[in-house]
């Protein structure tokens, strides 16, 4: 991946930094300067929780050149509790235990490595929030 | 504007034709397409392509494939719009030829995808999809679907068996199909015993890529002298558009820009669901064609696998879907896909499909070619006068 291209989004992946419509409120993310909702302008930066659910998920057995190292991995359409829905891998995760519905926070992880020679790119990922009582479970 | 007539059609086999370029392909169904409408020229000519550049290293498609079919000199422009791109090519010459800016084009839909490994075959697809959001982030184009199919079958109620008609009539279908990628007939067993890809989605849920070309002649219909079979009429013709990422959709579970171009073009032929006697739908995975189906208005929302069930999706059937063998089994070739599916109504309202042709000499079929994951559909209804 070419390294400007990941610099310039460097507030969203590391950061989940959207927006929030002055006009009718409604939080952005990715960001888009215009809003979906009233097609106003938005460029309020709007700094998001990292808490959300999964909308949906999938397991990938044949992943895109650039993944072939993580396979299989689970990825994830996450709403966030502002609003807007993300597309993401999820991360310290049985890939045989996520579930619609589930609670996740975002957390930085390593996204891909071009070659051996190449960057690390870096990013958001989502992870199960673990109740005292499910991380009691996974005790027992 | 003037009507327009599809006056010739021509196609290539889908299958991994390693002895044949990217140029040869789309020569051969352009040559077709020209003898089969008595003609040797056009005075243009669309190309509707999505990955030449990034699997052939080959752009300026149009210029090289017109050359290569004798036409030097001759106005020529590839056309993109990810999977939707055939149909894409098709808008744009139906517009140049309705508009008056040129007598006859050519459409023609080629793309070669098997000189290229799996890994890098998938990354290209995956292009058609958001690159900053959804692939930047390991979605294959198969993954983004599959998250849409497990969120349905959450919303309602459906079992992955469920959708088994779906692909189960494909492969009937292109048993009869000599053009058709696949010709092998599945069982609901081997639906169900399939390797899976991304969860739900299995390889019998999936269309196979291959190498391919389709080609269409357009001409204004008060051209078209009769020759003895019925002419073939463009009734409708509309595109809309969505956001790539299915993350951005209001609904993720409906294919807007479906039900805004379906309506669009339903206006125009004058005609509603009800009157379609064919419909080539974008069964690119099974979840499409359910969702194809319910934003077309021939199902109710979250209804579109109870067709399959009731058996109506057959030749025989109320709403005769894949009947050459659809992306599913016919194949999808992405950016030729769109011409295939209006090449395969066109054989349908000669009367040419063979042994699934749709009964009693229909006069009305609708193709509906997707773009990304529902970001560019565009939706063309043919008439037989």
């Amino acid at each position: 991946m070419e390294i400007s291209r990941h610099w310039r989004l460097q507030q969203q992946r590391y950061g989940l930094v959207g927006e929030v419509c002055p006009h009718c409120d409604i939080k952005i993310f990715p960001p888009r300067d215009v809003c979906p909702n009233c097609a106003g302008e938005a460029k309020t930066l709007f700094q998001f929780s990292g808490r959300g659910e999964v909308y949906s998920y999938t397991t990938i057995y044949e992943p895109p050149e650039g993944f072939e190292g993580n396979a299989p991995y689970t990825v994830a359409i996450v709403k966030l509790e502002e609003g807007p829905m993300v597309t993401a891998q999820l991360t310290d995760v049985d890939n045989n235990r996520v579930s619609i519905g589930m609670p996740v926070e975002m957390v930085t992880r390593k996204l891909r490595e071009d070659g051996k020679r190449g960057m690390l790119i870096y990013g958001y990922k989502f992870r199960p929030v673990w109740s005292h009582q499910s991380a009691n479970q996974l005790a027992a | 504007m003037r009507k327009i007539a599809i006056l010739g059609i021509g196609q290539t086999a889908i299958a991994e034709q390693w002895d044949k370029s990217l140029r040869v392909l789309a020569g051969e169904a352009v040559l077709a397409a020209l003898a089969d409408a008595g003609r040797d020229r056009a005075d243009g000519l669309f190309v509707g392509n999505m990955l030449s550049g990034l699997l052939n290293r080959q752009e300026n498609l149009a210029a090289l494939v017109t050359d290569w079919v004798g036409l030097r000199g001759t106005e020529a422009v590839k056309v993109e719009a990810a999977c939707g791109s055939g149909a894409a090519a098709l808008r744009a010459g139906l517009m140049a030829v309705a508009a008056g800016e040129m007598d006859s084009a050519v459409v023609v839909g080629v793309e070669k995808m098997t000189d290229t490994a799996g890994a890098q075959t998938t990354a290209a697809l995956a292009t058609a999809a958001d690159a900053d959001w959804e692939a930047a982030q390991g979605l294959s184009f198969v993954a983004i679907n599959a998250l849409v199919m497990r969120r349905y079958m959450h919303e309602y109620g459906w079992q992955h068996a469920d959708f088994a008609p779906f692909s189960i009539n494909a492969h009937a279908n292109a048993l009869h199909n000599p053009y058709a990628r696949l010709h092998d007939p599945i069982t609901p067993q081997d639906y169900q015993r399939a390797r899976m890809v991304a969860d739900p989605i299995n390889l019998l849920d999936a269309s196979p890529i291959g190498d391919g070309a389709a080609a269409l002649v357009l001409v204004p219909a008060e051209h078209v002298r009769r020759n003895g079979r019925p002419a073939v009429h463009v009734a409708g013709s509309a595109a809309a558009t969505d956001s790539l990422a299915v993350h951005d959709r209001r609904d993720p579970l409906w294919l807007s820009a479906a039900y805004d171009s379906a309506r669009k073009a339903y206006g125009q032929a004058g005609a509603g669901p009800g009157d379609i006697q064919i419909f080539e739908l974008h069964d690119a995975f099974s979840i499409m064609a359910a969702l194809s189906l319910e934003a077309c208005g021939f199902a109710a929302r979250g209804q579109g696998p109870r067709l399959g069930l009731d058996g109506e999706i057959g030749p025989g059937g109320r709403v005769p879907i894949a009947t050459r063998g659809g992306l599913k089994a016919r194949g999808h070739p992405v950016g030729a896909t769109g011409v295939y599916q209006i090449v395969e109504i066109v054989q349908q309202l000669r009367g040419e499909a063979g042994a699934t042709q749709v009964p009693g000499q229909p006069r009305l079929g609708m193709a509906q070619n997707i773009g990304g994951s529902g970001a560019t559909i565009l939706t063309h209804i043919l008439k037989a006068n």
